[in-house]
């Protein structure tokens, strides 16, 4: 069994990924554990436990600011934050379901060093785009910080953001400050009803480029929609569109969105407690939970890109699939456990990339998890990583096979 | 005065070779050496610097861009890219042995994409040029920084650009989707797309806000939003600039994120007024204008509660836009709050620091003392919203001593907001300016990770040197790693 250290400070890290680099020991940075069956696996002597790093340092909620230490869950933040009417806006997605854990394990500093992200993405942001401050050891056994706690900062580079969706291969977080955001008073739900995927691309377009805010755009073909018990809609793909905001906006908006979407077919709605219901289901992609055995890509793409790849790679592979971000992100599940990665990223052409989400421990290995990069971007990756951890320390392997 | 590096004597010597090499690259028109065509390229923003470039080359596609800088990278001349030269922190400063890359030609909006929201435009388009190519159609650019009708979509990408709001909207790094970029080695990079997120390390992050230390971009994909349905403004006086601290945070406090929320100082309130007769009160301390954009419904009712917030936090004059000329007539004077302070004063200079916004009514009382201690002026203005601040430092440049005084007033400004827990810049870059301040935010550690960083770029340490970091090692001094030996490995650690 491999050692696991568990340092119980900053310090404790530093001196740990230092003797580790002197010593030419890899280690596998972990929080929880939540994510680990995701991604590729750190090929490492010892696993570094950083979850006692944890706790909220600092919360000031007319500042919309937030600090905390990485391995605080996010459901302890998220409990602090409803407290005063406020959230992380880039609405985390928990793997849990999905990859058959228990849900709400996750930490922050998981959720944003795989970049966690979900419905919301499209109007708020991605879990970098809350990055404000960030206190990390880098593979050199170097405390540093950048950023600040302040929402504009240009003092340096943005190394707060560059951490975020690094997996851990760069540095290991041990504080982070984020921006964070009321909460909607009210939200409601439109549901089209039997749109094909051509057609519902073509409606969540409109809704997108029309000034009704829209703050979640997804459309479940039927197989998924069947699947999700809100929607109530059996044997019909349903395209849904959320609005969140004041009573009194969310339900002018509403009125107005109806309007355009009339032509596209029928209507149905959600309430506020539905539709929180809803959002959940396609945030954790419970439509693919509980199915181990299957493996699992999301695709990020062009929207109006999205119902040529699906198609394409449905008709190569049988994958059920489902879209959010209005079409940009692409969820397939494999009829099997084989990734059939030759298919998905023909299907895809280059047109965004695909990342293997759910897989045996065995095909993650031998798949490429992430989108592979031509030779120019793979280079200045490699030499990023070293320039923040030279002697290979940190999570090697984690993304790529070769750092 | 900040000092920039010492010039290479051996690459002066080698002039006459290198522009010959580059007007075989850029022909005609593409490289200017003579000292009088030069010389509008001297400074940017940041007037009180200023320095003739080596060579100024002004290219027209990206292959020529990739062999400028190959051809600098395989014979050690340093480049300066530079967009629209409206930088207030000297970022595209030129370097007497480097070469001046201007981007003005790149101005084409090269793709509108409405289906997926995003228009693909080359670097010298200007801001606002973005937001004119799509507003035909109720769609705009968010970002918009007070320069947006003359500064570029490549310079906001280096600079990480803001504007008024920023708060409810994001800066650019929130709003650009891909760029097109040219390495100093010359090879050409994409990174991201019209799609979300990019694959592997989020280099955008990086790029942006980089102030064209790290590559030279030649194409932006910015997301484009519709514009909200309808804006209306609230302006509201203070007796202090505590209650009007007070009113701002309460606002936010209440869950509202107003599209804007800007305050000025009663210097810079009267400045304005006198400038532009916006009708702003000039008995109060501070005024506060709030507007609110979205669904008619909603802003209305907004507005009714940020005028009850104000009311109890003690304001002494609040008036509501009524429509759309109004609200202008609200904004107009803010707008123009910079040239009404030149207005009363031979020179000024504008600060860009960020602070917590409870900490506004101390770092405005210490100002006050430093202005008193310098014995100049100051007039603020200041994004409320998000904190920041730029105070505008009234000086003339002809009296003796007096630009050293502003900077150093200046200096301990920016020194007061990193101490209140804010920082040196907000949203105009390090560049010239705050460079040898960036110890007072950061260690030798931290400022030794963003130098690896760079020379993961730029190894040879030739793109905008003397900018951002106050000083410059060998990469490959960077690069080496001082291993404390003797330590056994994890002496301390409890184990399980």
């Amino acid at each position: 069994m491999q050692d696991i250290l568990n340092p119980r400070d900053a310090n404790d890290v530093a001196e740990a990924i230092a003797s580790a680099a002197a010593g030419g020991r890899r280690l596998e940075l972990i929080g929880r554990g939540s994510k680990r069956e995701l991604g590729r696996a750190a090929q490492a002597d010892a696993t570094l436990d950083l979850s006692v790093i944890s706790g909220i340092t600092l919360y000031e909620p007319e500042e919309l600011v937030l600090s905390a230490r990485a391995a605080t869950p996010i459901a302890e933040i998220e409990k602090a934050l409803e407290e005063k009417k406020q959230e992380l806006a880039f609405e985390p997605m928990d793997y849990g379901p999905l990859l058959s854990k228990a849900p709400g394990t996750g930490t922050i500093g998981g959720a944003i060093s795989a970049g966690l992200s979900g419905p919301r993405r499209i109007k708020a942001g991605a879990a970098r785009d809350f990055m404000l401050g960030v206190s990390a050891v880098s593979g050199r056994g170097e405390i540093f910080k950048a950023g600040g706690r302040v929402v504009k900062n240009v003092t340096g580079y943005d190394l707060p953001r560059l951490l975020a969706g690094s997996w851990g291969t760069l540095a290991a977080l041990t504080d982070v400050t984020l921006k964070v955001l009321p909460r909607a008073e009210d939200r409601a739900t439109v549901l089209v009803f039997g749109l094909s995927d051509v057609r519902a691309n073509e409606a969540m377009s409109a809704a997108m480029g029309s000034s009704c805010e829209v703050s979640a755009a997804a459309h479940l073909p039927r197989v998924s929609a069947d699947r999700v018990p809100e929607l109530n809609a059996p044997g019909k793909a349903v395209t849904a569109l959320r609005l969140e905001g004041i009573s009194q906006s969310v339900a002018y908006r509403k009125g107005k969105l109806e309007e355009l979407l009339r032509p596209f077919g029928d209507l149905g709605s959600l309430d506020a407690v539905e539709s929180r219901a809803l959002w959940k289901n396609i945030r954790d992609v419970t439509p693919f939970a509980g199915r181990s055995g299957r493996a699992v890509w999301k695709i990020s793409t062009t929207p109006s890109f999205a119902p040529v790849i699906a198609a394409g790679i449905h008709a190569a592979s049988g994958a059920d699939y489902f879209y959010d971000w209005a079409g940009g992100l692409l969820w397939l599940e494999m009829p099997g456990d084989k990734p059939e990665e030759d298919a998905v990223r023909a299907g895809l052409a280059g047109r965004g990339h695909a990342t293997l989400i759910r897989a045996s421990a065995a095909a993650r290995a031998s798949a490429d998890v992430f989108e592979p990069l031509d030779p120019v971007r793979a280079a200045i990756s490699q030499r990023l990583k070293a320039s923040f951890d030279p002697k290979g320390v940190l999570n090697p392997g984690r993304i790529y096979a070769d750092s | 005065m900040v000092a920039m590096p010492a010039p290479d004597t051996s690459v002066l010597s080698r002039r006459e070779a290198i522009v010959a090499a580059l007007r075989a690259i850029v022909p005609g028109e593409g490289v200017i050496a003579n000292d009088v065509a030069m010389r509008p390229y001297e400074s940017d923003g940041l007037t009180a610097y200023r320095q003739l470039p080596m060579v100024v080359v002004l290219p027209e596609t990206t292959a020529q861009v990739s062999k400028v800088l190959s051809y600098c990278y395989e014979n050690g001349v340093k480049v300066v890219p530079r967009g629209a030269g409206t930088s207030l922190s000297g970022g595209a400063l030129p370097l007497a042995d480097g070469v001046l890359l201007g981007l003005g030609k790149f101005n084409k909006v090269l793709e509108i994409d409405y289906a997926n929201r995003a228009v693909v435009a080359q670097p010298g388009v200007t801001n606002l040029g973005i937001t004119r190519a799509v507003e035909g159609k109720g769609f705009y650019y968010a970002p918009d920084p007070s320069s947006q009708i003359a500064c570029t979509i490549g310079g906001n990408v280096a600079e990480n650009s803001g504007g008024v709001h920023c708060l409810k909207y994001g800066l650019t790094t929130n709003n650009v989707l891909g760029v097109e970029m040219v390495l100093m080695t010359g090879e050409v990079v994409r990174f991201g797309g019209k799609h979300l997120d990019a694959e592997g390390y989020d280099f955008l992050s990086l790029i942006i806000g980089s102030e064209g230390l790290l590559g030279v971009v030649t194409e932006v994909t910015v997301r484009i939003l519709k514009k909200p349905e309808t804006a209306r403004a609230l302006l509201v006086g203070f007796p202090t600039s505590e209650a009007a601290g007070d009113c701002v945070a309460k606002i936010i406090g209440a869950g509202i994120i107003p599209g804007g929320m800007e305050m000025m100082d009663r210097p810079a309130i009267h400045a304005a007024e006198a400038f532009v007769k916006a009708g702003y009160p000039l008995d109060v301390e501070a005024l506060l204008i709030v507007e609110l954009d979205g669904p008619e419904a909603e802003v209305d009712h907004l507005i009714d509660r940020v005028s009850s917030i104000a009311n109890e936090c003690g304001s002494s004059t609040l008036r509501i836009s009524n429509n759309e000329e109004e609200r202008l007539r609200f904004w107009a004077g803010r707008k123009a709050a910079f040239p009404a302070v030149g207005r009363i004063s031979p020179d000024y200079y504008c600060m860009d620091g960020t602070i917590p916004r409870a900490k506004l009514p101390l770092v405005l009382s210490r100002m006050r003392e430093l202005s008193e201690k310098y014995g100049l002026l100051v007039a603020n203005v200041f994004h409320a919203g998000d904190g920041n601040l730029h105070p505008l430092i009234l000086y003339d440049a002809n009296k003796e001593g007096e630009l050293k005084r502003a900077e150093d007033f200046g200096n301990d400004i920016l020194r007061l907001c990193v101490e209140v827990g804010g920082v040196l810049t907000g949203e105009h870059g390090v560049g010239v300016e705050k460079r040898d301040l960036m110890p007072t935010m950061f260690t030798k550690t931290d400022l030794d990770q963003q130098l690896r960083v760079k020379c993961a770029f730029d190894d040879k340490g030739l793109l905008n040197p003397g900018k951002v970091f106050p000083e410059l090692h060998r990469c490959a001094e960077m690069g080496r790693m001082h291993v404390h030996g003797g330590k056994t490995a994890f002496p301390d650690l409890p184990r399980f």
